[in-house]
């Protein structure tokens, strides 16, 4: 029961001048009910490699088992493994096209066969999810704020009861307060639903504060995968490949060149201080 | 698919057909199209392979580049080479079968026709990835200057060609990542009928015009902070100016024109002249 | 010399229904005064729809005010003689690289605003090779701006702006949409004009890291400058900052966090040097 990859290759137009190697045998697991994030810079491959788990891009060797199934196998059901590894695109808000924000989000459902009082059912279900008021139901889509219209579109994904929910830079664009807001919506709806997420981010912040697991991809290739605190140690191979740790990370290690008795593995704002507030008080005593 | 697209695509290389004026380009790509059109002769086409390959190499235009760009008329050749070869008559008959015949001239024909098809292609190709857009819409525009006096607006659809030309390959672009994340909601695009494939574009077409929009919107608020304001009272960072190598340009490509008309006509050569 | 002035500038836009009939007025800008002086860098902060890309849109004389005056340099915004001009006095850059871009060829991008000020030719490439020095970015300059990264993109478009010969640049959040490579890129470039330009620079950004080099700091909400001072002023009142809703760069936030819990360190610390030094003398 989880995703699996191995051995997952991907060349873009093979056997042409541009030929280019976007995934290089990336071995990768996620079990369910995780929180993982992928980081990595523009052109790491972490984009294709997402489009990869619900079957939107075909690997060009290797294979991909969801629940133990190999899904390049003949005959899999590819619809099916659309509607439960649920993608949320960077800026999704752009694909956002009917008269109002429920028949919006009802169109993922409707695509699935359901009933239209079953897909409003689950419509409304989901924009409870991503918080969203009900006097917007009946707007358009496109008079929204660029926070609630990414809102809808994120409903739009989870409207059909995905079992895994794949966003790509889901705070891209929007202010601190949009960007808590969606990501602080996201964490509740891994804790209700115990859903598996996966977050797709280029900031060390945001990603060090939500998620359990950090998958750092560059040029293709796996470089990093452990928690927030191993991915983090190794804060100055992240800096070679143009990623760095969380800024409270430097000031850790600064602050033990310094001779503090601080340990270094901290990721958060808060941790941080808990740190640097116990060293004091040893030093006092 | 999409982003093989090649035609309309600048190659940027430091060449000597790259340095030529767009005018210059354009009026010798047409008379380059005329040639293929007053002559059907084997020796007309070995005239016109020699030109053709000897432009592409002084280009520097890699020539797969080129064949790639063939890719979207292979279906039009296929169709003009087929027509071409059942259809006509006359000559010696090579092969039959039910109510089929390949006749010596159909295929002739059918061969001659299919060479002008890639040729026109490869022309014009030529002349687009040696020429920057922003050139070539100058070009255009400098060329049906004449036309202003008649109340036809050149520089406004010299600009609007150009802006179009810049926006093509991202609204390609956006095409494909709307086209997968309807997809991902589970669109289906590739079954149904035809009226049932059409509905199921608007998810895709909706945004994308929606996106148009949007683009055009900043654009202008974007070119109007850049003080632009219409064509009176602008300058040119690249002037057109003739140089030289323009004129010699012009003869060699009206001799050509000149030597492939005369073998065309005059040149009694073989079986293979009509 | 100010080089900006604005005085009860208000700006207010008609809210309409489906069938287009008026059903009231939006302020998005409501009563400012502002004051930037020729040279000086200066930072306008706050969330989406706090009226801060409003405000900008005035600066360069897209948007006129309905009450109220902006100059430019001197100039009134509202008078039509002087619209190009402000429009030359004042470079724009935007928000979304690729929609800011109009030619096809970097070098024939960043001709494109000489070309429209009439600019002789020899001129033009003389100041479009001196803009794509000046932003890094001469080795592209016969790329088609499609194959660049976002940053580079950007860079572009500042180099755009430079070639108009502006006494001042307005960035409409220019960074908002590039990673994390793209914004150090276009944030050390626009650092890199102040210095060797010295022209003056009006930043819009909701990224508190990239404000803490400037001269001021202006934080808008609901239309209105709620804050303004230097950001080390600004930085020391993260209650106020997350009041309305802003971020403030994680080293301020642990510095606040520390103080709270009675540790002496002084307000508004902004880099993480600042922060370990303080601590290293408290020991």
């Amino acid at each position: 029961m989880s995703i699996k990859l191995e051995e997952i290759c991907y060349v873009y137009s093979p056997g042409t001048a541009y030929e280019q190697h976007a995934l290089k045998n990336v071995n990768l697991e996620i079990p369910n009910g995780q929180f993982a994030g992928i980081i990595g810079h523009t052109g790491s491959g972490k984009s294709t490699l997402i489009q990869h788990l619900n079957g939107l891009v075909k690997a060009t060797s290797g294979r991909l088992y969801y629940e133990g199934k190999n899904i390049y196998e003949e005959g899999y059901d590819l619809k099916k493994l659309r509607s439960q590894v649920g993608l949320v695109f960077q800026y999704p808000e752009h694909q956002l096209f009917e008269v109002d924000v429920l028949s919006d989000v009802c169109f993922g459902p409707k695509n699935q066969g359901l009933s239209p009082e079953e897909c409003k059912k689950k419509a409304v279900e989901a924009l409870h999810l991503v918080g969203l008021s009900e006097e917007c139901y009946g707007q358009s889509p496109f008079e929204l704020s660029g926070g609630q219209k990414r809102r809808v579109a994120i409903a739009g994904v989870l409207a059909m009861h995905p079992k895994v929910l794949v966003l790509d830079e889901p705070t891209a664009g929007l202010d601190p307060k949009g960007r808590d807001e969606i990501l602080d919506q996201i964490e509740s709806l891994h804790k209700k639903t115990g859903m598996t997420v996966i977050l797709v981010s280029h900031s060390m912040e945001d990603i060090a504060k939500y998620v359990e697991r950090i998958i750092v991809m560059n040029q293709g290739e796996k470089m990093l995968d452990g928690s927030p605190k191993e991915v983090f140690s190794h804060y100055q191979e992240l800096e070679q490949v143009g990623l760095c740790a969380p800024q409270v990370t430097y000031i850790m290690h600064d602050l033990k060149k310094r001779g503090f008795q601080v340990s270094t593995d901290v990721t958060t704002v808060e941790e941080a201080a808990e740190e640097i507030i116990n060293s004091l008080k040893r030093e006092r005593q | 698919m999409i982003r093989d697209i090649t035609i309309g695509q600048y190659y940027p290389a430091k060449s000597v057909i790259h340095r030529l004026d767009p005018r210059a380009k354009i009026v010798c790509t047409l008379l380059f199209l005329v040639s293929l059109f007053v002559q059907n002769s084997l020796l007309g086409y070995v005239i016109a392979t020699a030109f053709l390959g000897t432009v592409i190499h002084l280009s520097k235009v890699p020539l797969k580049f080129i064949v790639k760009g063939l890719k979207p008329i292979l279906i039009l050749l296929l169709f003009t080479v087929v027509m071409n070869l059942f259809l006509n008559k006359g000559g010696e008959t090579l092969v039959s079968f039910w109510i089929f015949q390949i006749t010596e001239n159909g295929l002739r024909v059918s061969v001659f026709m299919a060479i002008r098809l890639m040729y026109l292609v490869a022309g014009s190709s030529i002349m687009t990835f040696t020429t920057t857009p922003n050139a070539l819409t100058d070009g255009i525009e400098k060329l049906l200057y004449p036309l202003n006096k008649i109340k036809v607006p050149v520089h406004e659809v010299a600009m609007m060609m150009s802006i179009a030309l810049r926006f093509i390959p991202i609204l390609l672009e956006e095409t494909d990542k709307i086209m997968k994340a309807q997809i991902a909601r589970g669109a289906d695009l590739e079954s149904g009928n035809i009226l049932q494939r059409a509905k199921a574009m608007v998810p895709i077409l909706v945004p994308l015009f929606v996106s148009a929009f949007r683009r055009a919107n900043d654009l202008a608020m974007a070119m109007e902070a850049r003080c632009y304001r219409g064509g009176e009272g602008r300058t040119k960072m690249k002037p057109l100016v003739y140089h030289g190598r323009d004129r010699v340009a012009y003869v060699i490509v009206l001799v050509y024109l000149a030597a492939v008309f005369c073998v065309g006509r005059f040149v009694p050569f073989s079986i293979w002249i009509f | 010399m100010e080089m900006i002035e604005a005085k009860k500038l208000v700006y207010e836009y008609e809210k309409r229904d489906e069938d287009g009939n008026v059903t009231g007025l939006n302020r998005a800008v409501d009563g400012i005064d502002l004051r930037i002086s020729e040279g000086s860098f200066v930072a306008i902060l706050g969330h989406n729809g706090s009226g801060k890309s409003t405000l900008a849109k005035h600066l360069n004389a897209i948007l006129v005010p309905t009450g109220g005056t902006v100059w430019v340099d001197g100039k009134d915004t509202k008078d039509p003689k002087e619209l190009w001009n402000v429009r030359q006095s004042a470079g724009m850059v935007f928000q979304n690289p690729d929609n800011q871009i109009i030619g096809t060829v970097v070098e024939e991008d960043v001709g494109f605003g000489p070309e429209n000020l009439g600019v002789p030719s020899e001129e033009i490439w003389q100041r479009v090779e001196d803009s794509l020095k000046a932003v890094g970015m001469i080795k592209y300059r016969s790329h088609s701006p499609n194959k660049l990264s976002g940053g580079q993109k950007q860079r572009v478009a500042i180099a755009g702006v430079i070639a108009m010969e502006p006494k001042c640049i307005v960035l409409d959040e220019p960074t908002a949409m590039l990673d994390p490579n793209g914004r150090k890129e276009v944030i050390r470039t626009v650092e890199r004009l102040r210095k060797e330009k010295n022209v003056t620079v009006i930043l819009i950004t909701h990224y508190m890291e990239e404000v803490i080099d400037a001269d001021e700091v202006f934080v808008m909400d609901g239309g209105h400058i709620v804050m303004h001072g230097t950001p080390r002023e600004v930085f020391s009142q993260v209650d106020r900052l997350k009041e309305i809703r802003m971020d403030v760069p994680q080293v301020t936030m642990l510095a606040e966090m520390l103080r709270k819990r009675g540790i002496a360190l002084p307000k508004g610390i902004l880099r993480k040097e600042e922060l370990v030094e303080a601590l290293c003398r408290l020991n």
